[in-house]
């Protein structure tokens, strides 16, 4: 069988000297009609710059192919260097023989047209058709990514659809010429974990229907294991290793692959749940939540708001010294706007957050997720860490740098760290320096904002065996604020589940993680990718988050709880 | 210092630096009186000289030297430009730090009295500061001041805005900063990289606007040199003397043209999206 | 919509700032009125006499009721009387407006035609020798004041060829259209010049910034021709801060353009208000002022409205 895409020796390089400055040194690989690759890789390890080298994309990022072959092979047999061909010929490859999507669904959509203007085009330009024939095919476009009253959708614009949504229009758009190849780069990244379990699912449906080839783009070496035959893994610009999915994910042959597998959090359902900690039942708890309640005014202005965004209702939890609770969420569950109020930064609705310190005057602190935004880029790490001191009142002396240093150390960074401006570090040391700042004031309770969700899996690994060493040091208290099972299960000892703004399931993290009781617990870590279950179909699911907006003066029932077990409650839901 | 540097690795940064060196050399030597002739005494026997060694941009009317005038000239533009641009930077900077920081109605009552004065032309605000006031340096520069000052108080709220959003000033407040201190550090010091490409630009548009007023015949008063007068005054006499025109004009755009080259450059050296684009 | 509702609720608002700061500091100047309009003449009059024309022209009360009383004849499109003119003030500017109008839009037509294009060329040749030319371009129109570019039209006009530019006149456009645009066309290149330069680097650079974006990668992978990708995808996305920028300054231009009127004597707005403010009429400055601020403000409407029609974003509420 002849490959339809083979790739020998490929180098791409960016600026002015392309060959001084390769990101991509001499990638090989086949694809057979039909096959899907993954290609899997860390930041930085050229995945996505080999994806896009292959139809081309890359002359408009600043990039060059400075040596290597791109053959691919036309559905008439003929063969096509797409390394050598001139841009009117790749206009001709690109949408109608290699498709691609993209990782950001809500930017790779055009603002100012139409969704169905946009599948249209694809239509008119592949297909050559016009009018009222491109958009009847946009519409069975839509129907055939599953997208519901799609005749209406149509009209809809970007920005009024979810990132679910976007990205299934993507797809619509993408496959528009049945492609005989399509690259998806990250398509899920962005994604809800509930949402991505749905996307792979449309991805393995449609490839099987339309009998086409797939290059999959990943971070995430679990989601492979739902999709790809092949895996390519790739490290700073090369292929470290090669094979058969089974191959590959068994027995990896090359230690950065054996580390990949290793470091990527794999959920295994409770079992991993940390046994340390657990002295809950002696302890008064910290932090105690009551009845917590945030809601944003929706329509203001000059007129009274007509109701209000309940990003947060009726929210009870206790933190006990010493322990971690996860806020386990996805995007609008209000897990974020929790950890906010209760270091104030926004301000609650109702209820009481009430902190029982023996030590400073600000016993909780809190680690953002993004450590590029949270350190002011033109102060030098020494201003850094001092701004919590100063603001205590302390004064910058020797005492006071002589805790910074010994900080720095004790999260892993070079002591003498302290006249360095954040660019100069990488993702993970800025959050390690974040974690130094946190610090700097004693608290007793950190509050940790998906701390660890930006970063590599390797680095993630590493900071959350920091995190975890740092609490039993210093006797810390951590509300673990996570979209991610996989994470939460290695550092939590409780987990609270939120959805659509209440805590729906709650208790000790063992018994949450092993015998969810609530659906939406259920859904959540069933659609949690892993290395273990391979080529595993996602069934479809069009199930909607229910609107958070409610009319003025809505006050909703308080939560009715039932308890399951020993330290484990779940939310009685009116309807099942 | 790295920034000065990369401006005389700029291209263009690299011309637009040397103009302004240049003319600051001028306004001074201008200012200290260190002219080839007397600027204001007119010498009845050497008028309308073309250029020549001894008058290097021909003389005007009354027999006064052009390169000499357009010396002290330019030191009056420059007075009036840097004075202005000062007093607008500093009054914008603190409106729109303010109205960005205090937000809900500081903010819609800062910025409205903005867009009030925004809704004036410029030479027409400059226009009724003169009448009531009377033509002249002080005026000049109090005119120019007014005008763009809701311009740099536009140009610091919407950043400031977003500088409020970020991060580190979420985790400034969860430390219990003082607000002198976010503002003074998180702020102010991450727009200082803005600011310098706006007063740049803003200096550009002072010496057009000064230019302009002097033109009009309402800025420094005769017979003390402006180069918009010394350009008005040739009109009649373009046919005959055009150094009269050819010079001053020159000097005008030569001047606003090095600091829009610099600005550009500076702005292509501290846009973190242009860095990013280089990168 | 609320967006629209909003800038519609602070239009009176800005514009009754407007009126105050214009009519108060009127008041400012210097002088005593009377003596201001009949120089030394104003020496001859009895107390009298002074009295009954103080009274005339409502300047005998106190600056507040007059204040009142002239925003109540606002209402009656009653601007009051012009001293230099002695006719009602709003004819005397109605008079002055269509030459005004007629440059400003022949200006923007000159900006927007040679400064979109031009833009949206030098940003699909980056750094490529038409992009250098079209940015040294661009970078001369905006040091050049435009009395300098007025003078130079004049200067090789009579010089080369031996003729003057029409000045001093104006014939309506549908009186005379070829004496009309005789008069108009080299003041209206001498403002485009400086307006095309801005209107070239602003879409120079919003076309750079959206080139970049992610749709515009995504349409290329649909494999949308580059012409199809610039014309249909990226310009319509960086157009906003166009119409902005041509909004602002055709806005400003509607005020009069007071030196390029000065330098080619044509009647506009722009020497209306500089002859009124010198020749201290003062109820003409306060009108005409307050017209020109109105235009300023109504043009910023109609681009707010164009945001609306151009970014669905603006019109159906981002989320």
């Amino acid at each position: 069988m002849s490959a339809l895409l083979s790739v020998s020796d490929l180098r791409v390089g960016f600026g002015r000297d392309p060959a001084a400055n390769e990101v991509v040194r001499g990638v090989s690989f086949d694809l057979a009609p039909g096959e899907t690759l993954a290609i899997v890789g860390e930041s930085g390890s050229g995945k996505s710059v080999t994806a896009l080298s292959v139809n081309r994309l890359i002359d408009f990022g600043g990039g060059r192919i400075t040596s290597g072959r791109i053959v691919f092979t036309s559905a008439n047999g003929s063969t096509l260097d797409l390394a050598q061909a001139k841009e009117r010929t790749l206009t001709g490859v690109r949408g109608r023989d290699i498709a691609m999507i993209f990782q950001e669904p809500m930017t790779s959509l055009n603002p100012v047209m139409t969704v169905g203007e946009q599948i249209a085009e694809a239509f008119r330009l592949s297909h050559g058709l016009a009018g009222t024939a491109a958009s009847a095919e946009a519409r069975r476009a839509l129907d055939r990514v599953r997208i519901p009253d799609a005749a209406q959708r149509l009209r809809a614009f970007p920005h009024q659809l979810s990132g679910g949504m976007r990205q299934r229009v993507m797809i619509a758009m993408a496959l528009a010429s049945n492609p005989r190849l399509l690259m998806a780069d990250e398509p899920t990244t962005a994604l809800d974990v509930t949402v991505q379990a749905q996307i792979m699912a449309l991805l393995a449906e449609l490839r099987r229907e339309i009998g086409m080839a797939m290059i999959f783009i990943t971070h995430d070496i679990g989601l492979v294991a739902g999709i790809a035959d092949r895996v390519l893994v790739m490290q700073q610009g090369v292929v470290v290793e090669a094979g058969a999915l089974g191959d590959v994910l068994d027995n990896p042959k090359h230690d950065y692959t054996r580390h990949l597998l290793q470091a990527v959090p794999h959920f295994t359902a409770g079992r991993a749940v940390r046994s340390d900690g657990g002295q809950r039942s002696v302890t008064e708890p910290i932090v105690k939540v009551d009845n917590l309640a945030v809601r944003f005014p929706v329509g203001k202005g000059l007129f009274r708001s007509r109701g209000a965004v309940h990003a947060v209702d009726g929210v009870d939890f206790d933190l006990a010294p010493g322990e971690t609770l996860a806020i386990v969420g996805e995007s609008g569950s209000g897990k974020s706007t929790t950890a906010r109020a209760l270091l104030g930064l926004v301000g609650k609705t109702g209820g009481t957050i009430s902190v029982r310190s023996e030590r400073g005057r600000r016993p909780i602190q809190m680690v953002f997720q993004d450590p590029f935004a949270s350190l002011n880029p033109r102060l030098n790490v020494e201003a850094l860490l001092a701004e919590p001191a100063i603001a205590a009142g302390q004064r910058v002396n020797v005492v006071l740098r002589e805790r910074m240093k010994s900080l720095l150390v004790r999260v892993g960074l070079p002591e003498d760290s302290l006249s360095r401006y954040a660019h100069q570090f990488s993702g993970g040391q800025r959050q390690r320096l974040c974690i130094a700042r946190a610090l700097m004031l004693k608290p007793e309770v950190v509050v940790l904002d998906e701390a660890v969700s930006a970063l590599d899996v390797s680095v993630q690994a590493r900071v959350l065996d920091l995190l975890i060493d740092l609490q039993r040091d210093f006797g810390l208290a951590y509300l673990f604020i996570s979209h991610d099972m996989a994470v939460v299960e290695r550092i939590a000892h409780r987990v609270a589940v939120m959805f659509a703004g209440r805590i729906v399931e709650i208790g000790e993290a063992a018994a949450v993680l092993g015998t969810p009781q609530h659906s939406y617990t259920r859904r959540l870590i069933a659609a949690v990718p892993s290395v273990m279950r391979r080529h595993q179909q996602f069934s479809l699911d069009a199930t909607q988050v229910p609107s958070l907006v409610k009319p003025r003066g809505y006050e909703p029932p308080r939560s009715v709880w039932r308890e399951v077990g020993p330290d484990h409650h779940v939310r009685e839901e009116a309807t099942p | 210092m790295q920034v000065l540097r990369a401006l005389l690795l700029h291209r263009s940064g690299r011309i637009g630096a040397l103009i302004i060196v240049v003319y600051l050399g001028l306004a001074v030597l201008g200012a200290l009186g260190l002219t080839p002739h007397n600027p204001l005494q007119p010498f009845p026997i050497s008028r309308l000289k073309p250029p020549s060694a001894n008058f290097w941009m021909g003389t005007d009317l009354l027999g006064r030297d052009t390169f000499s005038r357009l010396m002290v000239g330019i030191g009056e533009s420059f007075v009036v430009a840097f004075a202005s641009v000062a007093v607008a930077a500093g009054a914008g900077i603190l409106i729109g730090l303010f109205a960005a920081w205090w937000g809900n109605l500081w903010d819609g009552i800062l910025m409205r009295v903005m867009d009030v004065l925004l809704a004036f032309p410029a030479i027409l605000l400059a226009l009724l500061i003169i009448a009531i006031v009377g033509p002249g340096t002080p005026t000049s520069i109090a005119a120019i001041a007014i005008v763009y000052t809701p311009i740099f108080a536009r140009v610091v709220r919407g950043p400031a805005l977003s500088l409020k959003q970020r991060d580190f000033v979420d985790a400034a407040r969860t430390f219990g900063s003082s607000q002198g201190y976010i503002l003074s550090r998180h702020l102010l010091l991450n727009l200082v990289a803005p600011l310098t490409v706006q007063v740049t630009l803003a200096l550009a548009w002072a010496l057009l606007t000064e230019a302009g007023l002097s033109f009009l015949g309402l800025g420094s008063q005769p017979p003390s040199p402006s180069l918009g007068l010394m350009l008005a005054d040739s009109r009649n006499l373009m046919q005959h003397a055009p150094w009269l025109m050819i010079f001053p004009g020159l000097a005008i755009m030569l001047g606003i043209l090095g600091f829009n080259l610099t600005g550009d450059a500076l702005r292509d050296i501290l846009d973190p999206r242009t860095q990013r684009r280089s990168a | 919509m609320t967006y629209v509702v909003q800038r519609l609720l602070t239009f009176p608002l800005i514009l009754l700032g407007v009126s105050i700061v214009v009519f108060f500091s009127i008041r400012l100047i210097p002088g005593d009125a009377i003596t201001a309009m009949l120089g030394t003449e104003a020496g001859l009059l009895t107390p009298n006499q002074r009295a009954a024309l103080a009274s005339y022209f409502g300047i005998d009360k106190p600056v507040p009721t007059q204040y009142l009383h002239w925003l109540a004849g606002l209402f009656h499109g009653d601007l009051g009387i012009s001293v230099i003119y002695g006719k009602p003030v709003i004819g005397v500017i109605l008079e002055r407006f269509p030459l005004t109008l007629e440059l400003a839009l022949l200006s923007m037509l000159i900006a927007l035609v040679v400064g979109v294009p031009l833009g949206v060329l030098a940003a699909t040749r980056s750094e490529r020798p038409s992009d250098l030319v079209v940015r040294l371009f661009a970078m001369l129109g905006q040091s050049t004041p435009n009395f300098v570019v007025g003078l130079v039209f004049i200067f090789v006009l009579s010089v080369f060829f031996g003729r003057v530019p029409t000045m001093g006149t104006f014939t309506p456009l549908f009186v005379d259209p070829g004496d009309n645009l005789g008069q108009l066309i080299f003041p209206a290149i001498t403002l485009g010049f400086a307006f095309a330069a801005s209107v070239t680097r602003i879409s120079r650079s919003a076309m750079l910034d959206v080139l970049g974006d992610d749709y515009v990668r995504t349409a290329r992978s649909k494999g949308a021709s580059a012409r199809r990708v610039v014309w249909r995808h990226a310009l319509p996305n960086a157009l906003i801060p166009v119409v902005t920028l041509s909004g602002v300054e055709f806005g400003y231009l509607l005020g009069g353009a007071v030196i390029v009127e000065q330098v080619f004597a044509l009647p506009g707005l722009g020497r209306l208000v500089l002859d009124a403010i010198t020749q201290r009429d003062y109820p003409l400055v306060e009108g005409a002022v307050l017209f020109i601020a109105l235009n300023f403000l109504v043009v910023n409407l109609l681009v707010d409205l164009a945001y609306v029609a151009l970014d669905p974003r603006i019109r159906l509420g981002a989320r």
